[in-house]
């Protein structure tokens, strides 16, 4: 397990560091000079030369690099170019939108998708079978964004239970923050329990078709218990990377939808930041993303691994 | 022939047929303005109603769907010029360092939010149908060369490679005569999958403006427009969502119904 | 009085009747084996005496357990009698066992269910040091992929007989087993029957596999039950066609023409072939497993060699250094003075005078391409490619040759059945006419019927071309029928060699001596319970 831990570490740095070059890269090679964006037409060569050296934009790549990285393992996230101020302190107020709806959706997503996937596994080929998988069907077609503006426009305009946009923030108590994330939360995680509930279905038919299924019926488990005992446990190894996924994909996926609901989280942040082209916060909110997805893969890995005894003792 | 999949191949050619037409024929030019009949409901002269400049929206679905799947299907073509020789590749050499490079590279790119990609590419190149094809075809190689891999391990442990191996022939030559035939069947499935994935992605990064530009229409742009208006004009974001889900809806139903078709196992079935 | 009585039972799954009819009686104490080819129906009668049969079956008749009718049994009722009253052993012992739970608790799960008088884990840990699994040998926390094949196929048992049931049911207990684990899981079965006196019911498609064991014998085919005999009665005096056939057919012999021996065709010497196991810490040099150590034999011109041994003891990667597929870590291989892997590539001057077919006849042909372009695929390694007439009349020779007909070549691989493509197969190895054909394990995917035919069709082969060949196999008797000399493998080494009779009538090493005794033989009747 150990070996298997320090593994899975290892390949996690060697992602995160090649994915800080692509991301460091690929704001390199964007066009225009920061400073001069920031101080704008009128401004003379030798403030803008000051400026550089202040942001460091003097330095080599290399540098530039390395200050960058060590900055973050540090908690600095750079300068914005825009506001000038730390991006560490705009990114953790945002977090605490962007995290906490992608944590709810998550959960909304599970907690639709793993009754109505093993009920549909339980009735395969039968009417309430048919019925979930064609309504899956759809789930799996909506686009979330337009599913959010479906929602504002029934929940928040026509039957007034939500207000259409905005975050009360947390200082006003938990329950009105977390009802001003329902309507996003909602809108980001039924396509997504569209899929994982036909992840979990198909992951059980296909243990359910294996022969230690059998072995369990011949022990005189009755169905019911063998899919309980046998087979969820062993449906839970697809499911997970579907989970995985899920909420990676949900914390980028919010980047949308907090479009839609006018929710002051990473999103918005980055968009904010694109339009005024404040690279810095782009490159720094994009890794912190990255970082996420990959830290969650990691997590999901060694969740494997409790799950399958198989992985615990190969490698 | 099955349901789903009559219902997918009637979906998908219906679209496909309005963006082929919309190139000779669409009811109303779908860039000229009209304010005064702005934001008019479906009627009999403007069947799917006006938007908030009065242009018909019949047309501009129409002439939207051949952005959608210009777009998606560049991305999925550039997913499976790359990813299934890459895949390939990986498995002919399976085991040494090739393979290993390919796959971890592979890995990473999974690893990316591809959403957020999608946006760091389009912001920093600029936004553009172009740049939206790029970021959405880089998604699709590591899927095909995954798929092309786990397809092609399971194949080359079988014995007819190594009959053909010890016929002589090479890791290319087992790769194209051998190997690639047996796979289409899943690789179609797959670039089923990924084109209405791609339909989706495109409408995403259209809605938040980083997409095809102005005048060019496009699905995601028109869902953008409605926002504001959804109570007022609720047809502005219905039309084009419809349009959306259907499209999607039919290429995962052709999807479904491909692999049910197409699977080795339902064929020995019927035979 | 007995235990198990099935009345009249017919079933249709889907609307195919897949049984007629079927009547048999087991009682306590009594083996009662039911044999027949694949598709006999001899499985599903086992699944119905369970009522675990797939959906969309029906069933008409009586099957009765202890005089109660379990088609007239609750689902719940029948709960309580499967692993209970009724145990049953599977097949497939690497998927049977659910992989993520340990054995111990998959043992005593059946205990937890039946017996709540009983403590589940010391049960548990009782009946596995019944099937030879002591928690001393092997813990009950150990998961099943670490085990070995025999040694899961024990944990089933286990699990079948932990309430000590009156009926076991065991379907191909040990198809999937090498022949010495077969033998020492036949013979616990016997010993728990009899300890016991529990009925069993004991399927398999090997007749020679229950004759020594079984009471009573049942032949049965497409579903109906053609023979029920004594194994001495049946194997005397058969009176069904059927019977008669499958008891000619699992006897039977090939006979080879007379060896014209040579110069030497193939040599092999000393070579060795080894893997690196993975490292077990950065620290410490890789280990090593040596697939093939130090093996030297030459196979003459016109020889027919067969080299036996159980899996995993190097025959394939043997082959596969033969082949020239990859290089030998030390060692030479030769044909005619050549070596078969030279300068880091195959030999293909060398690989076009060798020629193999494989066991799996349905993995053995791409599925996408027609018979012709299968079967001329070693022309590739001609360096005058042949012309379009040639080639059509090299293919139209080689198919009359193996017993089929020109026009196949225009077929694709799925319209033909298991043992014509196992001729298909031999119709590509024969194209090139190549000086040496290693056939490895040919026959053993294939229906014992069906098996005799191919034998009989290498002999036919021999006769005609004069064939060279390197006979592969698991199974001893095969390799007796239709090899001059032989060879037998253990761990990488060859631990015997000789003329083909001689070491069949007078073996010299242990393990060779024990592989010929664990090996079932329709005529030795050596226990009786």
């Amino acid at each position: 397990m150990l070996r298997y831990t320090l593994k899975r570490l290892l390949s996690l740095l060697i992602s995160l560091a090649i994915a800080s070059l692509v991301i460091f890269a690929t704001i390199e090679v964007a066009p225009g000079d920061p400073a001069f964006f920031m101080l704008g037409i009128n401004a003379q060569e030798d403030t803008l030369a000051a400026l550089r050296v202040e942001l460091g934009l003097d330095k080599s790549k290399p540098q530039r690099y390395w200050a960058w990285i060590t900055g973050m393992i540090h908690g600095d996230f750079g300068t914005s170019y825009q506001y000038r101020t730390p991006i560490s302190g705009m990114i953790s107020a945002r977090l605490w939108v962007s995290l906490p709806l992608a944590l709810y959706a998550l959960v909304i997503s599970v907690l639709i998708a793993f009754p109505v996937g093993i009920y549909a596994a339980t009735k395969r080929g039968k009417k309430g079978d048919l019925i979930v998988m064609g309504a899956t069907q759809f789930g799996l077609a909506i686009p979330n964004f337009w599913f959010a503006m479906m929602l504002v426009l029934i929940f928040a305009i026509n039957l007034r239970w939500f207000s259409a946009g905005g975050f009360t923030s947390w200082d006003k108590g938990v329950f009105s923050a977390l009802k001003s994330l329902t309507l996003p939360a909602l809108a980001l995680a039924l396509p997504q329990a569209a899929i994982l509930a036909r992840v979990m279905r198909s992951a059980l038919l296909d243990v359910l078709s294996e022969d230690f299924i059998r072995t369990a019926r011949a022990k005189g488990l009755s169905r019911r218990q063998t899919l309980q005992y046998h087979g969820l446990r062993n449906a839970m190894i697809p499911v997970l990377t579907i989970l995985g996924l899920q909420l990676s994909f949900l914390l980028a996926g919010g980047i949308i939808i907090e479009q839609v609901f006018y929710l002051p989280g990473l999103g918005r942040l980055i968009f904010q930041s694109i339009s005024a082209r404040d690279l810095i916060v782009v490159e720094s909110v994009t890794m912190l993303l990255v970082f996420a997805v990959i830290i969650i893969n990691f997590i999901i890995d060694l969740a494997y691994a409790i799950v399958d005894p198989r992985l615990r003792a190969r490698s | 022939m099955n349901k789903s999949l009559f219902t997918g191949i009637l979906l998908s050619a219906l679209i496909m047929l309005a963006a082929i037409v919309s190139f000779a024929w669409t009811p109303f030019d779908h860039t000229s303005l009209n304010i005064p009949n702005k934001l008019q409901a479906p009627n009999g002269t403007h069947w799917l109603g006006t938007d908030h400049f009065g242009r018909d929206m019949f047309s501009m679905i129409m002439v939207g769907a051949r952005t959608s799947i210009t777009v998606a299907f560049v991305a999925v073509g550039i997913g499976l010029g790359l990813g299934v020789p890459l895949g390939l590749w990986a498995t002919a050499r399976q085991g040494g360092w090739t393979d290993e490079i390919i796959m971890r590279g592979n890995d990473l790119i999974f690893a990316f939010p591809s959403l957020v990609i999608a946006i760091l590419i389009t912001a920093v190149f600029g936004p553009g149908a172009v740049n939206a094809i790029i970021a959405i075809g880089i998604f699709n190689i590591p899927v095909f060369a995954r798929v092309t891999r786990g397809g092609a391990l399971q194949l080359w442990t079988r014995e007819f490679i190594l009959a053909a191996r010890v016929a002589g022939k090479g890791a290319i030559r087992i790769s194209i005569e051998h190997i690639l035939p047996n796979l289409a069947n899943l690789l179609i499935v797959q670039a089923t999958i990924q084109f209405s994935l791609g339909i989706l992605a495109e409408a995403a990064l259209s809605y938040v403006g980083l997409g095809a530009q102005p005048p060019t229409p496009s699905w995601g742009r028109m869902l953008a427009d409605a926002q504001t208006l959804v109570s007022i004009a609720p047809h502005m974001a219905l039309v084009p969502g419809f349009s959306i889900i259907l499209t999607v809806l039919g290429l995962n139903l052709l999807g479904d119904g491909l692999r049910d078709l197409l699977d080795p196992k339902l064929q020995q079935v019927q035979k | 009085m007995s235990l198990l009585q099935i009345r009249n039972l017919s079933l249709c799954i889907n609307r195919l009747k897949i049984l007629h009819d079927i009547s048999m009686d087991i009682s306590p104490g009594e083996i009662v084996a039911i044999t027949g080819e694949s598709g006999s129906g001899k499985s599903m009668t086992a699944l119905a005496t369970m009522q675990l049969l797939p959906e969309g079956s029906k069933t008409k008749g009586q099957i009765l357990i202890n005089d109660r009718d379990t088609m007239l049994l609750s689902e719940t009722e029948m709960c309580r009698l499967r692993g209970n009253t009724v145990g049953m052993v599977f097949q497939e012992p690497m998927t049977a066992l659910n992989p993520v739970q340990t054995i111990g608790a998959q043992v005593a799960e059946s205990v937890r269910l039946h017996r709540p008088d009983l403590d589940p884990m010391a049960r548990a840990a009782e009946v596995l040091t019944r099937v030879g699994l002591s928690p001393e040998l092997v813990s009950l926390s150990r998961f099943p992929h670490t085990l070995s094949g025999g040694q899961r196929q024990r944990v089933i048992i286990a699990i079948a007989i932990a309430c000590s049931p009156k009926l076991l049911i065991a379907d191909e207990p040990t198809t999937a087993l090498d022949v010495t684990t077969q033998a020492q899981i036949l013979h616990l079965l016997q010993k728990l029957t009899t300890e016991d006196s529990m009925g069993l019911m004991m399927i398999t498609h090997d007749l020679a596999v229950v004759t020594q064991m079984a009471d009573q014998i049942i032949i049965m085919k497409n579903g109906h039950i053609v023979e029920k005999a004594r194994p001495s009665n049946l194997l005397n005096t058969p009176k069904h066609p059927y019977t008669k056939a499958l008891i000619a057919t699992s006897a039977h012999r090939a006979t080879l023409p007379r060896l014209r021996q040579e110069a030497p065709l193939l040599r092999v010497r000393n070579v060795v072939q080894s893997y690196a196991l993975p490292r077990r810490s950065i620290f410490t040099a890789p280990g090593k497993v040596y697939a093939v150590n130090d093996v030297s034999f030459d196979i003459p011109k016109g020889i027919r060699l067969g080299l036996v041994g159980e899996s995993g003891c190097g025959k394939s990667t043997l082959t596969r250094s033969i082949l020239g597929l990859e290089p030998v870590k030390s060692g030479a291989i030769t044909l005619d003075g050549e070596h078969v892997f030279s300068a880091g590539r195959p030999n293909l001057a060398v690989r076009r005078r060798m020629q193999v077919v494989f066991q799996d006849p349905y993995g053995s042909f791409n599925p996408r391409h027609r018979v012709a372009r299968l079967i001329t695929e070693p022309f590739n390694l001609l360096d005058k490619k042949p012309t379009a007439t040639e080639s059509m009349d090299r293919i139209a020779k080689s198919l009359t040759s193996v017993g089929l007909l020109p026009s196949d070549a225009q077929k694709y691989p799925h319209q033909f059945s298991g043992g014509q493509r196992q001729r298909i197969a031999i119709a590509r190895a024969i194209i090139i006419r190549p000086d040496l054909i290693i056939f490895d394990e040919a026959v053993s995917a294939l229906d014992v019927s069906v098996r005799a035919q191919i034998l009989d069709l290498i002999t036919e082969l021999c006769r005609q071309y004069n064939l060279t060949y390197l006979f592969i196999s698991h199974d001893l008797s095969v390799v007796r029928n239709i090899t001059d000399h032989v060879l037998v493998m253990k761990s990488g080494k060859i631990v015997e060699r000789g003329s083909t009779e001689e070491v069949f009538s007078n073996p010299q090493d242990t393990y060779t001596k024990s592989l010929i005794s664990a090996a079932p033989q329709l005529s030795k009747r050596t226990y009786h319970a």
